[in-house]
């Protein structure tokens, strides 16, 4: 999977669980006050993209760094490296 | 009782004939029926009623997905319901945000269907990884309550009764109570339930449900009938906005209906079985709650489901009480037992019966059950200015409840 693969994914994953406008899906959009979610909308993220790539990733210490869109896209490109290096 | 005046000037409808009161009243009028046939519980083991009444017709997304997120079904037909009694009562938002307004809503149970749904995946490898943040927020018991109070911004108390079918009734019982003690000026009331086949599973198996219609869906469930078989579950939501007298009058809001009186009791000579002394003990305590004299009560919305012993056991207490000649009829024909929701649901009719001047007869009534036959049937639309009503509920566990209302009269 390509990395634009990764991030189409991750933003139809997110558009579906949270009902977000596919023109909001931009990088530097922000969680919290650009697409509206919150604490709960974060605990359903990670199990959205464990579904969505098959990983576990909730007690990763990095997610509580998450503040973008872009953001999360980097972290399951990483984290699908390091999956991928470690094979 | 009568500490402070309680009236109802707003009511919200979600039943299976839509969203809202004019539908689900026009509806009735015409004698329609909300009943269809589901095939798909054949595939259930053991279910041999396959009749049920269903919410159609409504959009959940006119609700934000932030308040959304946590409903499930019924919360969604509460929330809709409160917003059309609040509408309807033109309450302004600083009464609704501010501390003024309460709720007390209940249903059967938390979300079935969202239960089954957790537990059908937490089988497959007993892992709560996949658990979603929302889920406790639709299974838990004051899940119809907590919901509409978040959609809605309300920051008064809330109450949450749950028993079975005579929730929504003592949801407007303890609102009414609520006001009158001075606790609130408004309270949104009722109850509401969502359908699953375990509903129809508990009435099947102690031989309650009806079973006999399977291919004629609207000719059941058939209150105080000689061929009835049992009740049809069914789903939805009834909501009465309760406010002061004194409120009501000061905002210039138009009244609905006076409550007078509610009673509730518990008969603990059976979990399951009606009793027709129990009945009559609490339409009795009703009446006195209300002050009024059993010659003024001129017309009866009884609970009547079509079971067989719950029909008799109501009707020979009506008759000790009321005599022959008071109009009573059941709505159950046209809606099935909406459950939590019938209550409120029923109250709501019988409210818009009293201001519609009419009095909706017992859809499938066509022979009247010899055990049955003392009482006052109604068995077409009749024209009649109602002016005080006593609606029973009684529920699984023998919870009883009646509520007294009167027409309001304007000078």
């Amino acid at each position: 999977m390509i990395d634009q693969e990764v991030i189409d994914l991750i933003n139809t994953s997110l558009a579906e669980e949270f009902e977000l406008n596919e023109e909001d899906l931009k990088p530097d959009a922000t969680l919290f006050d650009d697409l509206g979610l919150d604490s709960l909308d974060i605990v359903d993220m990670v199990i959205v993209l464990e579904k969505a790539f098959h990983f576990k990733i909730r007690e990763k210490k990095s997610i509580r760094e998450i503040r973008t869109l872009g953001d999360i896209h980097n972290f399951v490109i990483n984290k699908k490296r390091e999956i991928e290096n470690t094979q | 009782m009568a500490l402070r005046r309680v009236v109802i000037t707003g009511m919200g409808a979600v039943s299976p004939f839509g969203k809202g009161v004019d539908i689900l009243m026009e509806s009735m009028i015409k004698g329609q029926s909300g009943v269809t046939g589901l095939p798909e519980l054949a595939e259930v083991g053991g279910l041999r009623s396959r009749v049920a009444a269903l919410v159609n017709g409504i959009d959940p997304k006119v609700i934000p997905r932030k308040y959304r997120r946590s409903m499930s079904k019924m919360s969604i037909y509460a929330t809709l319901a409160c917003q059309d009694a609040l509408q309807q009562a033109c309450v302004s938002e600083k009464y609704i945000t501010g501390g003024q307004l309460g709720v007390s809503i209940g249903s059967t149970l938390g979300s079935t269907n969202i239960t089954q749904s957790f537990f059908e995946d937490f089988f497959t490898d007993h892992s709560l990884e996949r658990m979603k943040s929302t889920v406790f927020f639709k299974i838990m018991g004051h899940s119809c309550a907590a919901n509409v109070s978040q959609a809605l911004g309300i920051t008064g108390r809330i109450l949450a009764p749950s028993s079975a079918c005579s929730t929504g009734s003592q949801a407007v019982g303890y609102g009414f109570e609520t006001i009158a003690f001075g606790k609130q000026d408004f309270m949104l009331c009722g109850g509401a339930d969502e359908y699953h086949p375990l509903t129809t599973a508990t009435f099947d198996i102690i031989n309650a449900a009806s079973i006999n219609y399977n291919d004629d869906p609207n000719r059941t469930p058939r209150p105080f009938d000689r061929d009835r078989d049992g009740l049809v579950c069914s789903e939805g939501c009834g909501i009465l906005l309760l406010e002061s007298m004194k409120s009501a009058q000061k905002r210039d809001a138009t009244i609905l209906a006076e409550i007078i009186g509610f009673a509730t009791t518990s008969d603990p000579s059976s979990i399951a079985n009606p009793n027709a002394a129990a009945i009559e003990t609490c339409m009795m305590k009703a009446l006195k709650d209300a002050n009024v004299r059993r010659e003024e009560i001129d017309y009866i919305n009884a609970h009547a489901t079509a079971t067989i012993q719950g029909d008799i056991a109501e009707s020979q207490a009506i008759f000790k009480l009321f005599g022959s000649h008071v109009p009573v009829s059941s709505l159950k024909g046209h809606l099935g037992h909406t459950m939590a929701a019938s209550g409120a649901l029923e109250l709501v009719a019988t409210i818009s019966m009293m201001n519609r001047g009419c009095i909706i007869p017992t859809l499938n009534l066509d022979n009247v059950d010899q055990s049955c036959e003392k009482i006052g049937h109604v068995q077409g639309i009749e024209k009649s200015h109602i002016k005080t009503v006593i609606k029973n509920n009684f529920a699984l566990g023998c919870v009883n409840s009646s509520i007294v209302l009167r027409r309001y009269e304007y000078d």
